[in-house]
């Protein structure tokens, strides 16, 4: 068997949850090759050519491929398809919009956002909102897969030096093109790969309030989430959102600040290693699934928690 | 312009779900169904666009049992036109029901096919990208806003990172996020006269489409449980507690 990674990456970094996605073909075992396909984006497949767990990489460099349209890409995947017997990406917004596409061209059922690796045909993956955990088997020759990050350690980095191989038939189907992008500008770390993790709900009662979540994460070190009912309620964006239709995230610690806990939230945030709740509803669900708890108002408990960190 | 609008029917979001009692699968006896809440969104899209004069008819179209006529009622009630069941008695996956989606298409040939960016039951994500790939149409998945021009669409959609907007040309393929509508109810008129409108039944067969499964649940299982842990006194337990004992904080 051999598997094929497509990278995900945004022309000048590769993303920390291609390294989980390589993890989980390891355990999958075989052959692994990463393709990156982007433009202008040398910097990616340098940095992917220096992965020791993979053979080689296989890049376009081309301006089709720029805007990770999916009309553009999932050919190219497709094409390149024939070598082997699994295609993996991890289960971000641009795999998720791409890798349906690539399984219908190549005529099979893809399997999602997978947690666990039984065997090379065997998955386990989250259904109802991670309220019941299935097992999967793909009877399919080829088996198209995305990856949760969040459920595998990331492979080093580093160690490799693959060559890297160049994809020169690339077409823009001339179907999709790109209008514009708004994209959240932030000095702090990403969510989905922050060590800390500091959200705030419903409770936080305005979008100005949430300075006093931004203090304690730049104290922190952490990335600032929200519940769905703070991005409803218009308090923050929307990429902010933690949770079965948002982000799924799994830090070392994970503190929910006025979060009632949903399980549609609970989806996104429960694998974390430590949880903490504030919240002055003590009878609220997130309580039973938080290793420390503190019944308290928010609004004084965060500028005494600011102070004392 | 002419739209299809697939939905699904799925267990109700208010039922707690749990496995059957040989956990060979989802305990579906007795349970609440209704139509996605994704799909109710797409349905929600179709009407706005023909209230605002852009589309002039509304097909709703869902691919399962008998028993989905009820959501089908439910989406001509809410303002579809007319309805189509592909009836299949096996539970189909994304992949077949994307080729049963192209074959209906492909008879009605819409100009915009709206669908849930993913059932709450299955969480796949996966049909409308099938179907604009065995269209070779574009697609605009996860649309928090979208907007009809001569021959293309604008669709805002919900990445990663933010936000990203993107022209299609026509036909595409539309899948809704929570964000795009907020659906209305169906009113107690608008019930009574769905009843009078036509829905016809199809069958997978007929269209011509293999619906046999290419994947095999082998089991479904509660996830792992979570221990409530302690409530702490005060703020500066809590940061001794992370400190000292999680030393999650330096």
């Amino acid at each position: 068997m051999s598997t094929l990674v497509i990278a995900e990456h945004n022309n000048q970094q590769l993303n920390p949850a291609t390294l989980s996605t390589l993890a989980a073909a390891v355990e999958m075992g075989g052959d692994i090759d990463l393709m990156v396909l982007g433009s202008g984006c040398q910097a990616v497949i340098d940095q992917a050519s220096q992965i020791g767990c993979i053979g080689k990489v296989i890049a376009a460099d081309h301006s089709a491929c720029e805007h990770f349209l999916a009309e553009n890409l999932a050919p190219l995947i497709a094409d390149n398809a024939v070598a082997y017997t699994h295609i993996l990406a991890a289960a971000t917004t641009t795999a998720k919009n791409i890798m349906p596409r690539v399984a219908a061209l190549l005529d099979v059922q893809a399997i999602s956002d997978i947690s666990a690796v039984i065997s090379e045909n065997t998955f386990k993956r989250p259904i109802y909102a991670g309220n019941l955990i299935a097992t999967v088997q793909s009877n399919d020759a080829v088996k198209v897969i995305t990856v949760r990050a969040t459920a595998f350690d990331a492979v080093e980095a580093t160690g490799g030096s693959a060559a890297v191989e160049t994809l020169d038939s690339v077409n823009d189907m001339g179907i999709s093109s790109f209008a514009s992008e708004q994209l959240a500008e932030s000095d702090r770390p990403e969510l989905t790969a922050a060590n800390i993790v500091v959200s705030g709900g419903r409770g936080m009662a305005s979008g100005d309030n949430f300075d006093l979540l931004y203090r304690i994460a730049d104290k922190l070190g952490a990335a600032v989430g929200a519940s769905r009912a703070a991005v409803d309620a218009e308090f923050v964006p929307n990429d902010m959102q933690v949770g079965q239709t948002g982000k799924i995230v799994a830090p070392d610690l994970y503190i929910a600040v006025g979060i009632s806990g949903a399980i549609q939230h609970l989806a996104g945030m429960k694998e974390s290693k430590v949880i903490v709740a504030i919240n002055k509803d003590e009878e609220a669900p997130i309580f039973s699934i938080a290793d420390y708890g503190l019944v308290a108002d928010l609004f004084t408990a965060l500028p005494e928690l600011e102070s004392k960190l | 312009m002419k739209i299809l609008v697939a939905v699904k029917r799925v267990v109700d979001y208010n039922v707690k779900v749990r496995p059957n009692s040989d956990s060979s699968d989802v305990e579906l006896a007795n349970v609440k169904m209704s139509v996605n809440p994704f799909c109710e969104i797409a349905v929600e899209e179709a009407v706005r666009l023909k209230e605002k004069g852009v589309a002039t008819e509304i097909i709703a179209v869902t691919i399962g049992t008998a028993q989905s006529q009820e959501q089908l009622r439910t989406c001509l009630a809410l303002g579809a036109d007319r309805a189509i069941l592909v009836e299949t008695d096996i539970p189909v996956e994304p992949l077949a029901v994307a080729k049963c989606l192209k074959a209906v298409y492909e008879e009605e040939q819409p100009d915009i096919v709206l669908m849930g960016k993913q059932a709450i039951d299955g969480d796949n994500n996966q049909t409308g990208q099938m179907l604009a790939s065995m269209l070779g149409c574009a697609q605009g998945t996860f649309a928090s806003e979208v907007s009809v021009e001569e021959g293309s669409i604008a669709v805002t959609r919900e990445i990663d990172g933010g936000l990203q907007t993107l022209n299609l040309k026509l036909p595409a393929v539309i899948t809704t996020d929570l964000r795009l509508n907020e659906p209305r109810y169906a009113s107690l008129p608008n019930i009574m006269k769905a009843k009078q409108k036509p829905l016809a039944t199809r069958t997978a067969e007929e269209l011509g489409v293999d619906v046999s499964p290419r994947t095999q649940l082998l089991g479904v299982e509660l996830p792992a449980q979570r221990q409530a842990g302690i409530k702490v006194n005060d703020v500066a337990q809590l940061v001794d507690k992370l400190k000292n004992e999680a030393k999650v904080i330096s």
